[in-house]
């Protein structure tokens, strides 16, 4: 119940005049509660950022996040993470390799 | 999106069940400055909690304020809901409260500034009236009397 939790939050957050972006691990609880931009992420629960200790992977998915804000499309604004499960495994199994 | 099979059994049949909250809309405030300009504050529901914090209860829409100036590695997780792995979050709290993240931010100038504190929730909210109606318009009034320009928000 974070994600829908997180929706809440944000919009009284939102409503109180603070620009707001999420992340949310479960797209159609969003898609129910509206807040005003989130990213959905393709993680695993208790993994919103990806993976621990991974800052450049945490970064990356906290940029893309942020981007939301420079949206100009009227909210809610969904979007799906460029970033995948399997390409960060790939990209740890190379790092592991080199 | 997170895969329900990851769920405990019992958990996983609650979410196939409950019914959950539903918009028509979205408040919408734009953003009028540049990142670089903004202060920002953090919100999660992981639960996460400081030492002599009172501890969350069960589905509790109670909040602890969380300094900006702590140690990441001091928060610890209050949420215990056992319906998923939390180890990883145990190891390294930025999973789901990015703070550290942010600091480098703050430093490579990319945000104004972060805000002298953040908020955490509990995340296992099945009935959340107390929630919408007090406990979240009371942060989103303090973050906005702390003049913050943008909030982040992580689940768990």
């Amino acid at each position: 119940m974070c994600n829908q939790s997180v929706g809440l939050i944000q919009r009284a957050v939102e409503a109180a005049g603070i620009s707001t972006v999420s992340i949310t691990l479960i797209e159609n609880i969003t898609r129910k509660v509206k807040p005003p931009r989130a990213l959905v992420v393709p993680y695993s629960f208790g993994h919103p950022l990806g993976e621990p200790n991974n800052p450049e992977l945490q970064h990356a998915i906290i940029a893309e996040a942020l981007e939301l804000l420079a949206d100009e499309t009227p909210p809610p604004i969904l979007k799906s993470s460029r970033h995948t499960p399997c390409a960060v495994t790939g990209k740890l199994q190379a790092k592991r390799r080199s | 999106m997170a895969p329900l099979r990851k769920l405990d059994p019992l958990s996983r049949f609650f979410m196939k069940l409950y019914r959950g909250r539903r918009y028509k809309a979205s408040p919408h405030t734009p953003l009028c400055l540049p990142l670089n300009e903004c202060r920002v504050a953090l919100i999660t529901t992981a639960g996460f909690l400081l030492e002599g914090q009172k501890t969350f209860g069960n589905g509790d829409c109670s909040y602890r304020e969380i300094p900006n100036s702590i140690q990441t590695q001091a928060l610890i997780n209050g949420h215990k809901s056992g319906a998923y792995d939390e180890r990883g979050l145990e190891t390294d709290p930025n999973l789901a409260f990015p703070l550290d993240r942010f600091r480098e931010l703050e430093t490579e100038g990319k945000i104004g500034s972060l805000n002298r504190r953040h908020f955490s929730f509990m995340g296992s909210i099945t009935k959340p009236h107390t929630l919408i109606t007090q406990t979240a318009p009371e942060v989103a009034q303090q973050l906005k009397t702390d003049g913050v320009d943008v909030v982040f928000l992580t689940p768990v």
